[in-house]
C-alpha cells in the first residue's frame, strides 16, 4: 500500500451531454493516501467527472482505471466487487427515505456481506458516533434529519465497509461554519486513521485548505493544474488567480 | 497490483487469535487481517471468548501480529475488552502501532450505548392499535376534508367577487390536460362499455321477445349513470392523481413555503385552477362520453339486432327525456369538485420524504374514487326522492 502510487488514473476522457462537450481529452491521476480536491467554475463538470468515474455515466471516449483495473470495460460482477471499495457521499446525502438511519447504513452489510444483525447493529452504532452523530439519531428517518445530520448520516454509509477511496461531492455545502470546520477535521481524522484516499468535489475555500493535499482545476474542458494550494497561488491563470486571489480566497488563506 | 482482480480486502484474508498464558497474564495473540468481512467470522468466538472465566489477573490483547485493520476490527476488540472489565477482569491492549491507536481512540465510548429498540406488543395489541389509529385518521380526515373545502369555497368565492384574481392561463392549460387530453381514453372506454352494455342487454332482452328495448337500456342506463360515473373514475385515476403528485412534489421541494414568502397565495396559484378547470371539463367530458356510449349501442343494435341506424336513433329519442340526460350532467360538476378537492389536498399533505408523494397519490386515488361512487348513490336517493 505504498502512497503516492496512482489509485485512480483518469486518461484522455472525452464526455458529451448531445452537442455539449463537458469533457474533452481530460487527464488526473489521484495518488494512494491523498485528499484530492476538485474545483471550477460551474459547469465544468467536475460533478459529471464524480459520476464518470463512479461508472454512472459512460464515458464517450478515455479510460478510467481505478485500483489499478480498467473499470470501463469490466463485467458487471466484477464491477460490484470492486464498487464495496469505495464509498460515496452525495450533495444531499441520497439517503434511502423509506429507511432509519442505522438501516440506511447496514444497507451496504445487508448487500454485500452475510453480517448476524447484532453485529450490524452494533458497527451501524459505531459509525453513527464516529461520524459525530448522537446514537439517538440511529432511529431517525431522513426527513427528520437537519441538513448537517443528513450529510454525516451520508457520510457513515459512506465509510459503512471501510472503504480504500471516498468520493465527496460538495461534503461542506450547505453547512454552517461549525459543523463544516467539524466535517473538515472528520475528514483528515479519516484520512489518517483509515489510509483514506479522498476525492473532493468542492467549492469551500477553508475545506481546500484545511484538508487537500493536492488540487485539481476544470476548466475548458480538462484538468488545467493540478498541485498544492501553494501553486494555485503561484498560478498565473487567469480564472486559478480570481479563485484563490479574490476576497473570499484571502480570508480563507489569511489564517495560513 | 495484478493480484487485486478479487477484492482483496474481502475475499482471501482471515482475522484470527490464539491465546498464550505468562504467569497471572494472558496474551491473547492477534493475527490476520482485522477488516470487515474476515472480523465477521471471529465475532461469535469472541462473545463466547467475553463470556468464558478466565484464570487470570489481566489479559492483554496483542496486536503486533495485525496486519490491516480498520473500524469493525477495532469495534470487536473494544467491545470484547468492554466486556471483560465490565465482569471485573483487566484488559488492555499492547504493541499497537500508531494508525491502530487512533483508530481505538476514535471508535469510542459512544457506541456502546444500547441501539434503541422498539418494544414488540402482543399481536392483539397491535390489531387493536392499527384499528384504532385507522379510526383516528379517517375521522381526522373527515374533518380536514371538510375545512379544505371551506378554504376551497372561499377561495373560489374571493375569485368570482374579484375575477382578475383568477390565473387564466394555468385553467387553460389544466383544463387541456385534464380535459382535453383525456379525450381518446373516454371516448374509447364510454365506448367499449357502451357496446357490451347494449350486446348484454340485448341476450337477456331477448328471452322475453324484447330485444328492441335495448335502445332504452343503453340510453337511460348511459345518460344517467354509466356514462357520469365512468368519466369521472376516468378523472379521478388520471388528473385526480397527477394534481397530488405534482402539488406534492412542490411542497417536497418547498415551492409552496416559497409562494407563501411571495405573499402568493397557493390556494389561488394552485388549487383553484385546477378545481375550475375540473369543474368546466368534467361536464363536457360527461356529454361526449355519453356519445360515445350510445355511438358504441349503436354499433351492437346495428350489427347484432339489425335495426337501421334511423330506427336506432328514433327508438332512443323516444326514451329519453331531458332529464334523463340532465340527471347525469348535473352530478358532473359536484363529483369534478370532489376529484379536484381531494387531489389537491392530498397533495399539500405530502411530507418531507419522496416515499410520501407515492403514498398520498394513491389514497388521493382510493379516496376521490369511493367519493365520487357514494356521491353518485346519494344523488339517485335525490333523485328519486325528488321524482326523476
Amino acid at each position: 500500500m505504498a502512497s503516492g502510487e496512482a489509485i485512480i488514473e483518469v486518461k484522455g476522457l472525452t464526455t458529451r451531454f448531445g452537442d455539449n462537450v463537458v469533457h474533452e481529452n481530460l487527464n488526473l491521476e489521484v495518488r494512494r493516501g491523498e485528499i484530492i480536491g476538485i474545483v471550477g467554475g460551474s459547469g465544468t463538470g467536475k460533478s459529471v467527472l464524480l459520476h464518470t468515474i463512479l461508472g454512472l455515466k459512460k464515458p464517450d471516449a478515455g479510460n478510467i482505471s481505478v485500483f489499478g483495473l480498467d473499470l470501463t470495460t469490466m463485467p458487471d460482477d466484477e464491477r460490484r466487487l470492486q464498487e464495496r471499495r469505495w464509498g460515496v457521499l452525495f450533495q444531499d446525502g441520497a439517503l434511502f427515505s423509506g429507511l432509519t438511519v442505522a438501516q440506511n447504513i447496514q444497507v451496504p452489510f445487508r448487500e454485500h456481506l452475510n453480517m448476524n444483525p447484532v453485529l450490524m447493529d452494533e458497527l451501524a452504532a459505531v459509525k453513527i458516533e464516529m461520524v459525530g452523530l448522537r446514537g439517538s439519531a440511529a432511529v431517525l428517518y431522513p426527513s427528520e434529519l437537519s441538513g448537517g445530520m443528513t450529510k454525516r448520516a451520508g457520510l457513515a454509509r459512506a465509510l459503512a465497509l471501510d472503504p480504500e477511496i471516498l468520493f465527496l461531492d460538495e461534503p461542506t455545502a450547505g453547512l454552517d461554519p461549525i459543523g463544516a470546520t467539524a466535517f473538515d477535521e472528520l475528514i483528515t481524522d479519516l484520512k489518517k486513521t483509515l489510509g483514506l484516499t479522498v476525492f473532493m468535489v468542492t467549492h469551500d475555500l477553508d475545506t481546500l485548505r484545511a484538508t487537500c493535499d493536492r488540487i485539481a482545476v476544470l476548466a475548458e474542458r480538462r484538468v488545467i493544474l493540478v498541485g498544492t494550494i501553494d501553486d494555485m497561488l503561484r498560478s498565473s491563470y487567469p480564472w486559478i488567480r480570481e479563485y484563490f486571489h479574490g476576497p473570499r480566497a484571502r480570508a480563507a488563506f489569511a489564517a495560513r | 497490483m495484478a493480484k487485486t482482480a478479487i477484492a482483496p480486502d474481502l475475499e482471501a484474508p482471515k482475522a484470527s487469535y490464539r491465546t498464550e498464558v505468562r504467569g497471572r497474564e494472558l496474551r491473547v495473540m492477534l493475527s490476520g487481517d482485522w477488516v470487515v468481512a474476515p472480523v465477521l467470522s471471529v465475532d461469535d468466538e469472541l462473545r463466547a471468548f467475553a463470556e468464558a472465566s478466565h484464570d487470570a489477573d489481566e489479559i492483554v490483547f496483542d496486536m503486533s501480529g495485525v496486519g490491516r485493520f480498520d473500524t469493525a476490527g477495532t469495534w470487536v476488540l473494544e467491545r470484547t475488552a468492554a466486556q471483560l472489565m465490565a465482569r471485573g477482569i483487566k484488559a488492555r491492549f499492547d504493541k499497537a502501532n500508531e494508525a491502530q491507536q487512533t483508530l481505538f481512540d476514535k471508535v469510542g465510548e459512544g457506541a456502546y450505548a444500547d441501539p434503541v429498540r422498539i418494544p414488540d406488543e402482543p399481536l392483539v395489541v397491535q390489531i387493536l392499535a392499527r384499528i384504532g389509529a385507522a379510526v383516528l385518521v379517517l375521522a381526522d380526515g373527515a374533518r380536514d376534508g371538510l375545512g379544505f373545502f371551506g378554504t376551497v369555497v372561499a377561495a373560489l368565492g374571493r375569485t368570482i367577487r374579484h375575477p382578475s384574481r383568477l390565473r387564466v392561463v394555468s385553467l387553460i392549460s389544466h383544463m387541456e390536460r385534464a380535459g382535453f387530453d383525456a379525450l381518446p381514453l373516454v371516448c374509447l372506454l364510454t365506448f367499449l362499455i357502451g357496446a357490451v352494455v347494449a350486446q348484454q342487454g340485448a341476450s337477456q332482452l331477448a328471452r322475453f321477445g324484447a330485444d328492441v328495448f335495448t335502445v332504452n337500456l343503453v340510453a337511460i342506463i348511459f345518460l344517467r349513470e354509466v356514462g357520469i360515473l365512468l368519466t369521472a373514475i376516468i378523472v379521478a385515476g388520471r388528473s385526480g392523481s397527477a394534481f397530488t403528485a405534482e402539488i406534492g412534489a412542490m411542497k417536497m421541494r418547498e415551492e409552496i413555503d416559497a409562494m407563501r414568502t411571495l405573499g402568493l397565495d397557493p390556494m389561488d396559484m394552485l388549487v383553484v385552477p385546477r378545481v375550475l378547470a375540473l369543474m368546466i371539463m368534467l361536464p363536457l367530458l360527461t356529454f361526449i362520453g355519453d356519445i360515445m356510449g350510445l355511438i358504441g349501442g349503436g354499433v351492437v343494435a346495428v350489427t347484432q339486432l339489425h335495426m337501421s341506424p334511423g330506427v336506432y336513433i328514433e327508438r332512443a329519442n323516444s326514451a329519453i327525456v331531458f332529464w334523463t340526460f340532465g340527471v347525469g350532467i348535473l352530478k358532473a360538476p359536484f363529483m369534478a369538485l370532489v376529484i379536484g378537492l381531494i387531489g389537491c389536498q392530498s397533495g399539500l399533505e405530502v411530507t418531507g420524504s419522496a416515499e410520501s408523494v407515492g403514498s398520498q397519490t394513491t389514497r388521493s386515488v382510493v379516496r376521490s374514487i369511493f367519493l365520487v361512487i357514494v356521491l353518485d348513490a346519494l344523488f339517485a336517493m335525490f333523485f328519486t326522492a325528488v321524482g326523476i
